[in-house]
């Protein structure tokens, strides 16, 4: 796992869902803003996926338990378009927040992750 | 163009203030909408844990993990209750609601009273702290929302007033 990607990741994981919680809040359905922060979120999970593929091969492996690491990124990969199918079907402001929801827990997940790969016995 | 935007809204707002006034009950409406997604959420979340306790080292803590999957199917069979808006369902929604009330109020006490007997974490563990206490929350906003939101029968007329 490569820390500044990562770093980079959760930053806009975050970013990306306080401002679709917001907007939903304050109404807005989803909107090519909303959908569009999400789905940058779900490509970088694209990207972290193939980095943590190639990692382990230059030598950057895992400290922790890898199935725990890749259970949290498959489930991660799923949210943000799940959110976004939804956000299709229903064009309601609770979509946007869906949309927020998931780009929130994107971030968590990732958090977790990190500390999976790299800090252990706590 | 701000002053379209804010029509857009209006229209929108309007709408959909129409819609979760005269909507039927089957179909789930406005922050229930939310609810479905977070349960769906923490569905996600307990299965993947339990999923990974049992593939890796179910033998170190079995009561601990049979419970984390337990925990895990009955948010997922509470997610597809909240969907599905029928009466039948409605009344699995609530038992499934109920179940995991207790389950975080029993074993939330236990992890606290005796540390020992659940020494691997389970999603109900310090009343859910691993998760925000979002295990704890949810089935009260749950209870809140089924309350408020009773089921009627498909076959029976929406509007009788």
């Amino acid at each position: 796992m490569i820390e500044w990607l990562t770093g980079l990741q959760l930053a806009v994981a975050i970013s990306a869902g306080l401002l679709c919680v917001i907007l939903g809040l304050a109404g807005r359905k989803p909107t090519d803003l909303t959908m569009g922060a999400t789905a940058l979120v779900e490509v970088l999970l694209l990207v972290q996926f193939v980095a943590a593929i190639v990692a382990p091969l230059l030598g950057n492996t895992a400290t922790g338990s890898v199935l725990e690491f890749y259970t949290y990124l498959v489930s991660a990969i799923l949210l943000p378009v799940a959110a976004g199918f939804w956000a299709l079907v229903e064009r309601g402001r609770w979509s946007t927040v869906i949309l927020g929801v998931a780009c929130l827990a994107v971030a968590v997940m990732l958090y977790r992750m990190m500390q999976i790969w790299t800090v252990q016995g706590l | 163009m701000p002053t379209r935007l804010v029509n857009c809204d209006n229209y929108q707002a309007m709408t959909q203030q129409q819609t979760e006034s005269t909507a039927p009950t089957r179909r789930v409406t406005g922050i229930g909408r939310l609810l479905i997604a977070v349960y769906g959420l923490l569905a996600l979340a307990a299965t993947g844990r339990s999923f990974v306790q049992i593939a890796e080292t179910f033998s170190d803590a079995p009561l601990s993990y049979s419970l984390s999957a337990v925990a895990a199917v009955v948010y997922i069979v509470a997610t597809i209750a909240l969907v599905r808006r029928s009466p039948g369902w409605y009344r699995v929604a609530w038992i499934t609601i109920s179940f995991e009330l207790l389950g975080v109020l029993l074993v939330g006490t236990l992890s606290l009273l005796d540390p020992a007997l659940f020494q691997h974490k389970t999603v109900w563990s310090v009343f859910g702290r691993g998760y925000g206490f979002v295990p704890l929350v949810l089935p009260l906003l749950g209870m809140w929302w089924l309350a408020r939101h009773p089921a009627t029968a498909p076959t029976e007329p929406v509007m009788r007033a």
